[in-house]
């Protein structure tokens, strides 16, 4: 090791193994609640994406107006309403939901479940709505019903078209999710927060996190470009 | 009918700071992405790796922790500035690193990188003929710029200029996060003294609702505008 970065080492007083478990409590935090966010979001918004692209209004409609409604404000606000809101529902606090619910954890988590549903929605319905008509036809001519030819069909190539911009969708809620701080959830952001303020130290402070959340980042962008190339495989130019 | 409780003006001051908050940004912004895209498609290497650098940078950080870093550390750093130039020339240097100029310089920054993006992808749609006559006419480069290239560009780039805005809306709800009073910020203190959270947050989000829909309308037409004389394929 470079001698200037051991005696840095040694003389920093912020970067000890208490500060450092600290920011890895936090992570802990921040991956759980953006990874059960996405696979609450994910699951939900199959079904609703197909009700989205139904032509009856009744059933279209309600799905468009959740969306619009989760898409057109900010998620910090829907993140307020929730965690402020549940406390101020009539006869909750007898209820065993307020055993949940009075921890920040689980209000964030349906805000932010509630958030990347609708927009997970809207990714796929356009992918949907895309899908060649040609292929359904052939599903068609070849006597499947609409419930095959969504499963074996019209699903899985929606999910090729969907990938690309659904990785957009899950760096969005990881670096959206650093607002579970102001609820006084202790996630990366809110170690940084707390780090910040007993050291007085901005910059090592928000540095630090900064670069973690980037690693965070390229993570996932490798792993979805690799699941991109898997969806894709077979329109690899033949020979490579 | 909608009771207040007396927060209403109070309210209404917190929704003009946001969208002025928004417009500052959005200029800034917009600024930071021409310059972004200009550099990222010139021949020189450093301007290149600058912009790469900034984009990626930007990209892979939340806004809300690039916020605090700039808020608390542009203090910080104003202090240290400030002390040197004092110790060093006498010179008599200070002010306070207040959310509203964060607020606009980071959410400026963040999307000035989404912006450099969008620009790029457009200047590189405008037709290279359409450079090469303009040349041929004896253009000078920032007569190029100017005349064909940006008027050409725009209309490629609206559609992502409308996306990256919608977001940027959105996204100045985060300033109340470090102590702007925005509309956000009035709510959430209105909300916690009466404890009426309902009450006072959705209304705000109404607000941000209509900004979103109406900005979507007025994109919607500047689009058709900027599209007069295209034939759409169909």
């Amino acid at each position: 090791m470079p001698d200037f970065i051991a005696q840095w080492l040694d003389q920093n007083d912020i970067f000890t193994a208490m500060t450092i478990m600290e920011y890895w409590d936090g992570m802990v935090n921040t991956v759980q609640l953006v990874f059960l966010s996405l696979v609450i979001g994910l699951v939900f918004a199959i079904p609703l994406a197909i009700l989205r692209t139904s032509k009856n209004p009744l059933v279209s409609g309600p799905v468009w107006i959740y969306t619009y409604l989760f898409r057109g404000t900010p998620l910090l606000i829907q993140l307020y309403i929730i965690y402020y809101g549940i406390a101020q529902i009539p006869g909750i606090q007898e209820t065993f939901w307020w055993e949940i619910f009075r921890e920040p954890f689980y209000p964030a988590l349906l805000a932010f479940a509630l958030n990347t549903c609708a927009y997970t929605t809207e990714i796929i319905r356009g992918a949907i709505v895309s899908t060649p008509h040609g292929e359904i036809e052939a599903a068609k001519a070849y006597g499947m019903n609409w419930w095959m030819r969504m499963r074996r069909i019209v699903l899985p190539s929606a999910a090729r078209r969907a990938v690309q911009a659904y990785s957009n969708e899950v760096i969005f809620m990881l670096h959206s999710s650093a607002i579970a701080s102001v609820v006084t959830i202790v996630d990366l952001t809110g170690a940084a927060r707390n780090i910040y303020s007993r050291f007085y130290a901005p910059f090592e402070a928000f540095i630090f996190v900064a670069l973690l959340y980037m690693a965070l980042t390229f993570v996932l962008v490798f792993a979805f470009r690799k699941l991109e190339n898997h969806l894709l495989r077979h329109q690899r130019p033949v020979g490579s | 009918m909608l009771d207040l409780k007396g927060y209403g003006p109070e309210l209404l001051d917190g929704a003009v700071v946001t969208i002025e908050l928004a417009f500052l940004s959005l200029v800034l912004a917009l600024t930071l992405g021409l310059i972004g895209a200009s550099s990222k498609l010139s021949g020189n290497r450093l301007a290149k790796g600058i912009a790469t650098f900034y984009t990626t940078v930007i990209r892979g950080v939340p806004d809300l922790v690039m916020m605090l870093l700039f808020y608390y550390g542009g203090q910080v750093g104003v202090n240290i500035l400030s002390d040197y130039l004092w110790d060093a020339y006498e010179i008599d240097f200070f002010f306070q690193f207040d959310p509203f100029i964060s607020g606009v310089v980071t959410i400026g920054l963040i999307f000035g990188a989404y912006m450099t993006e969008t620009f790029r992808g457009a200047f590189l749609a405008v037709e290279k003929g359409q450079i090469e006559a303009a040349r041929a006419y004896g253009f000078t480069r920032w007569h190029t710029f100017r005349r064909i290239m940006f008027p050409q560009m725009l209309r490629h780039a609206l559609p992502g200029i409308g996306n990256n805005w919608q977001v940027l809306l959105k996204t100045t709800a985060l300033v109340s996060i470090i102590g702007l009073t925005d509309m956000v910020r009035v709510a959430e203190e209105a909300a916690k003294a009466e404890r009426m959270p309902f009450h006072f947050f959705i209304p705000v989000a109404a607000v941000y609702l209509g900004l979103t829909a109406g900005s979507e309308l007025f994109i919607k037409w500047l689009n058709k505008r900027a599209n007069v004389g295209v034939v759409q394929g169909s």
